[in-house]
């Protein structure tokens, strides 16, 4: 089976670079081929222009989407083994400091909540302090003030220039976090780019949505607009204008949303379909 | 690279020290069980008398022996007579023949089986000393008798060096087995798999562990037994540990080899039990191979357990010293090393 196929794409040193794209859509199995997890069946992976070796390992952090910890270790002697297999090491106090462990050291790291885990999974992947980062799906699973708290930290992590590479099916995550992503679905790159000038290129209007039940049954549609699950799109470059169109058409506006189209809408309109679906 | 076998050592024996339940469970299984086999088999009587009969078993000489067609005695033929006389000083044969030119037999005097055993070979032979030849009825030819003396190797000490080595063995064979399976399924091995941890050193981090985790569980089961039963220990205890020490590697590098790629932890009992299981019937641990079937004794001697359980009884019963038990230690260790090498080759991460 191949999962994706013909994907490109470089990262520069110091960014924050994001896969963004549905469960499914080929984000992991691209990731691994990256951290050297796996090996693509064909196609080169480099990393400062030379092939992944055995060194690879020692100069680059992994932080899994699902990961089991070895059962009956506490999160401070999870941290020491894991230290323990690399060559270098970072700052053990500092790394404690930064994914603010100080509170769970000693706890059983089977007793984690979903958080303080990815705390700990983010500190492990930063124990041989890292050049490069992977983080696949980091804050999946997480409650939104445990999330925000997580971006904060890849924040941090990235301003001591780290190159984070990660993946994420949250268009807030990718647009808060990254310099740069590609849209991947159905194992292609759709799209790649600064998030915000990618969606700037494809919508170059802003869109107004209504009811399809608030527009008067005979009056005719704008040529911009379009019908989509029982609402009507209309894309304007200039507000107003379109504002004034739609009152003379005699549309109900009690329902009336305008909406600077984000990430999400650029994926529905790159795809098809949502991206969660 | 020792820092790291030694780190995933660490992170490994802490996980099993701390898991009470499996921790005691593997001290107390094998406690029970000798005591259980010490209460049922008090009683050293068998309903089946054991003779040896010196020769390759290939034509009993019936004609001059009727005695070697007697019913319900069990007929082993025996190609080594003095290991074969030590067993009738245990009251472990009944009776040795040797049906040569100069026939001979062996008889224990404190043997009440042997008492018996011995009036039937008189019995069929002839009519004993005093009335031999002259009815001109019996064929038989009276050998001589030979007496030795010995008490009764109660079966409980002729199997705890049996029951020990079985405790190895499960222990060797789910330790490794099990647990590594369960880490390719939940995703730790993929987690070392990112690290600069070679496959080697994981492996050779886990035979180490789980070889410290039986040594420690065998020492406990040794020790307890010894204050509950009166067993006998002849031998060297360096040999002893050798014996144990380069049968669990060799267990314990089996159970590498069946955990080197599976994904299911049912898959791997299924298969561990599938090794475990005709080594436990075959290798001699409850009963002795010598009165079974060819093909079953052949078969038996492929089974590592059958060489440490052998290599453990030749020490705690017969007396043995390392250079005695040298075969089987060379043959453990060397099988140990050629399943490693290949667990080692066989072995993926997910």
């Amino acid at each position: 089976m191949r999962a994706v196929d013909g994907i490109g794409f470089r990262v520069d040193a110091g960014q924050c670079f994001g896969l963004l794209g549905p469960n499914g859509a080929g984000k992991t199995t691209t990731l691994e081929m990256l951290e050297g997890i796996q090996t693509p069946t064909s196609g080169t992976v480099l990393y400062r222009g030379r092939p992944l070796d055995r060194a690879y390992r020692e100069s680059v952090g992994i932080q899994f989407q699902a990961t089991a910890l070895q059962d009956f270790q506490t999160v401070r002697e999870s941290l020491s083994m894991f230290a323990s297999l690399y060559r270098r090491t970072a700052d053990r106090d500092e790394l404690i400091r930064l994914c603010n462990l100080a509170e769970i050291l000693d706890r059983d790291t089977r007793k984690l909540s979903g958080g303080q885990r990815q705390r700990l999974l983010l500190a492990i992947a930063l124990v041989n302090d890292p050049d490069l980062v992977f983080l696949d799906e980091p804050t999946t699973g997480l409650d939104p003030q445990s999330r925000r708290n997580f971006w904060g930290l890849i924040e941090t992590v990235r301003r001591r220039g780290k190159t984070i590479v990660l993946t994420t099916h949250y268009m807030e995550e990718a647009e808060r976090l990254c310099d740069r992503i590609a849209i991947v679905d159905h194992g292609r790159i759709i799209a790649e780019g600064q998030p915000a000038r990618l969606v700037r290129d494809h919508f170059p209007a802003t869109v107004i949505r209504l009811p399809e039940s608030a527009w008067p049954v005979g009056a005719t549609l704008p040529p911009t607009a379009e019908r989509r699950d029982g609402t009507i799109e209309l894309f304007a470059e200039e507000v107003p204008p379109m504002l004034a169109e739609i009152e003379r058409a005699g549309a109900d506006l009690t329902d009336l949303r305008v909406a600077t189209p984000n990430l999400e809408d650029l994926f529905l309109k790159l795809t098809g379909h949502d991206l969660r679906s | 690279m020792w820092r790291r076998i030694l780190t995933i050592l660490v992170a490994r024996n802490r996980e099993f020290y701390r898991d009470r339940a499996g921790l005691s469970w593997n001290i107390l299984m094998p406690i029970m069980m000798v005591l259980a086999f010490a209460f049922i088999f008090t009683d050293t009587s068998r309903d089946v008398f054991k003779v040896g009969v010196v020769g390759d078993g290939a034509d009993m000489p019936v004609a001059a022996f009727p005695f070697l067609q007697t019913r319900h005695i069990q007929f082993i033929p025996v190609t080594d007579p003095s290991a074969a006389i030590g067993k009738v000083e245990r009251h472990q044969l009944d009776l040795l023949v040797d049906p040569s030119e100069t026939p001979r037999y062996w008889v224990n005097s404190e043997s009440a089986n042997g008492y018996l055993v011995e009036r039937l070979l008189l019995g069929a032979g002839g009519s004993g000393g005093d009335a031999a030849g002259d009815d001109g009825e019996s064929a038989g030819v009276i050998p001589q008798r030979v007496t030795v003396s010995g008490a009764a190797l109660r079966y409980v000490d002729w199997v705890l060096p049996g029951v020990l080595a079985m405790n190895i063995m499960f222990s060797s064979l789910w330790g490794v087995g099990w647990v590594i399976v369960r880490y390719r399924k939940n995703g730790v091995l993929r987690r070392l798999k990112a690290t600069p941890l070679s496959p080697w050193e994981f492996l050779t981090a886990q035979v180490f562990s789980r070889l410290l985790v039986v040594l420690g569980a065998s020492l406990v089961v040794y020790s307890g037994a010894s204050l509950l039963l009166d067993f006998p220990m002849h031998g060297s205890y360096l040999a002893l540990l050798l014996v144990y020490v380069s049968g669990a590697l060799c267990l314990i590098s089996l159970g590498l080899i069946v955990s080197s790629r599976l994904r299911t932890e049912e898959v791997a009992d299924g298969l561990l039990n599938l090794i475990s299981w005709p080594m436990l019937l075959l290798s001699g641990v409850w009963f002795s191979m010598e009165g079974a079937s060819g093909a079953a004794q052949i078969l038996s001697r492929f089974l590592p357990l059958t060489h440490i359980v052998d290599g453990a009884r030749a020490v705690m019963i017969d007396g043995a010293g390392v250079l005695q038990v040298l075969p089987q230690i060379g043959l453990l260790a060397g099988l140990a090393l050629l399943f490693l090498t290949l667990a080692a080759w066989m072995f993926r991460w997910e």
